[in-house]
């Protein structure tokens, strides 16, 4: 089935060659582009004017508790960073908490949508009740996952591995990053596997029973029918959930606060740290730069990896 | 729905795995409900008490501390900030799919790579921009910040639903000679209304749960929910119950509405981009 762009564009360019000989008027491409005017203003005004400033402020001395006030300093904010070793250790942090979070979300929404891909008895049931933590609210079941299920003497988790003889653990002060991508990965696994499970439910049913015919195996038709036509729905989630998982803040504020030190900051944590808490705006700024440079390349990476999947027309 | 696997007899197994594996995934949602109805020396006993007499008093608590005012400033936040996404979103999405302008694939990567961005990197200027605006602790500027938020993805979802609609369609209705708003306005809007349910219901999610603007630029008169649960943490000491029960007040908006939309959340996740 073509679609409305398809035809809307060749009947379009039809009628621009017949009216002009070529080329699109202005007037005609005014009228195009007017609807998403409103849209891109909004987008352009209250995204893109705030970088400028912070890319003004990055290049000045200004720490809110020094009275002698902002001095422009350069280039100096950013030599700075790169000898900061707590910058480092919360950028390779970021990195850490995303790849992991996005690697075990995946597997284990992959596993849960592969279990809810068949009929059974109270299907809906199980589906509604393994959805539920993407819906709470993150600041909720930060302090859920801190204070009733890993706390040290009365958390439901050193109880329960009690039972099997494992003294209890302090999982938020001694295992930081542990703690922190358990409650990530709790909270992203069900948005992966609803995305699976609706590229499970899109799966043409004659290629599986093609496979059954020939004899394959369920995991030979899992490994070469079933993975290769989710590929797109694994793709996106990884994208969308990357996106995300990147910019955590709300675990790592309330469970850890980035402890003990700085051990479980990401670049996020540390850079409200160094703005709020520090009031040294000169350098936030500067990482923040820093971040949305090394961010636009990484993404610009894995959308042009990914656009093909999304199936963008110009 | 598949046929059920006719090889080997897998099912009652598999079906014990999924609900047992369902039920350990869900556990710390119930251990936080279970919780929230109890006294708070049964809330943090060692080991964990399982039976109890249930009692509404963290409910009571919850809602006698002044609640209501940072659920109406969540509500207002979140209910403006999605229609306004809607009528930012539907003409741009609208030009972008059906009338599409040169650069398409340009500008639809511009706005998606605006929700790429790390908000600290922008949080320090809107923050003195918004304390000279004289806008701090007000709950319009979270209307504008959260609108900005949720519309690059709103444009890329809505726009998947727009290229959805079969081209007849819109021939059909231009034969009859509708115009381009009535068009859009009887002939569109019916058809993507799922997706554009499946939007909003994202924006809501979006906009309800986020707590970092919230925690910078508002205080007493504007915060919002997610700010309120962490001040039942720190002001007054840890009561655990009681915590439980503002969590469970505090989720439960979002949790209803995604329990009743599951299939337009599944859409909407999937930005309509797989097909």
């Amino acid at each position: 089935m073509s679609t409305l762009v398809e035809r809307q564009q060749v009947r379009a360019r039809k009628a621009a060659t017949e009216r002009q000989g070529g080329g699109m008027s202005s007037a005609e491409g005014w009228r195009r582009r007017l609807p998403l005017l409103p849209a891109l203003i909004f987008t352009l005004i209250v995204t893109q004017v705030p970088f400028l400033f912070t890319i003004w402020y990055s290049l000045q001395n200004w720490n809110l508790l020094r009275p002698e006030g902002n001095q422009f300093v350069g280039l100096g904010n950013y030599v700075d960073i790169f000898s900061d070793s707590t910058f480092r250790g919360a950028a390779l942090n970021s990195v850490l908490f995303t790849l992991a979070c996005v690697f075990f979300a995946m597997l284990l929404g992959i596993i849960f949508a592969l279990l809810l891909d068949r009929s059974f008895a109270g299907r809906g049931v199980v589906r509604t009740l393994l959805i539920t933590p993407f819906l709470i609210m993150p600041v909720a079941s930060s302090l859920l996952w801190s204070i009733s299920i890993l706390n040290p003497s009365y958390g439901l988790l050193n109880w329960v591995i009690g039972l099997v003889g494992i003294p209890p653990v302090d999982w938020t002060s001694q295992h930081p990053i542990v703690s922190i991508l358990m409650a990530l990965v709790w909270q992203w696994t069900p948005f992966m596997m609803l995305l699976v499970l609706s590229g499970l439910q899109a799966q043409s049913k004659d290629v599986l029973e093609a496979a059954q015919v020939d004899g394959a195996g369920w995991w030979r038709t899992f490994i070469s029918v079933t993975l290769p036509q989710l590929r797109r729905y694994i793709e996106l989630g990884i994208l969308l959930g990357a996106i995300y998982v990147v910019n955590t803040f709300d675990q790592i504020y309330l469970m850890t606060a980035g402890g003990p030190g700085t051990a479980s900051a990401n670049l996020p944590f540390y850079i409200y740290q160094r703005a709020f808490l520090g009031f040294d705006i000169g350098q936030a700024a500067a990482m923040g730069v820093v971040v949305v440079i090394a961010t636009i390349i990484v993404a610009t990476l894995a959308l042009r990896l990914i656009f093909k999947s999304f199936d963008v027309k110009d | 729905m598949r046929k059920p696997d006719r090889r080997f007899n897998s099912g009652p197994i598999l079906t014990t795995v999924t609900w047992v594996l369902a039920l350990i995934f869900f556990s710390p949602v119930l251990w936080m409900v279970l919780t929230s109805f109890k006294q708070e020396s049964a809330a943090a006993s060692d080991p964990p008490v399982f039976f109890f007499a249930p009692t509404l008093d963290q409910y009571r608590a919850v809602l006698g501390s002044g609640a209501g005012s940072y659920f109406a400033n969540s509500a207002i936040a979140t209910g403006v900030s999605t229609i306004l996404v809607i009528l930012l979103a539907v003409p741009a999405s609208y030009a972008l799919s059906i009338r599409p302008v040169k650069k398409t694939s340009d500008v639809l990567f511009f706005f998606i790579s605006t929700r790429m961005l790390p908000v600290v990197a922008v949080i320090m200027p809107i923050y003195v921009i918004a304390g000279q605006l004289k806008v701090l602790d007000n709950v319009w500027t979270l209307v504008v910040l959260y609108t900005s938020m949720n519309l690059p993805i709103a444009v890329w979802m809505m726009r998947s639903f727009f290229l959805e609609v079969p081209g007849e369609v819109l021939e059909a209705a231009q034969m009859d000679g509708a115009g381009l708003m009535k068009t859009l306005w009887r002939v569109l809007m019916p058809m993507v209304a799922p997706g554009l349910a499946a939007t909003a219901l994202i924006c809501v999610i979006f906009a309800w749960n986020e707590f970092f603007f919230a925690l910078i630029l508002t205080a007493g008169q504007s915060a919002t929910v997610p700010v309120f649960l962490v001040s039942q943490m720190t002001s007054e000491g840890l009561f655990l119950a009681q915590l439980s029960a503002a969590s469970v007040l505090a989720s439960l908006p979002v949790v209803i509405a995604g329990w009743v939309a599951q299939k337009q959340l599944v859409r909407g996740l999937s930005m309509g981009a797989v097909k």
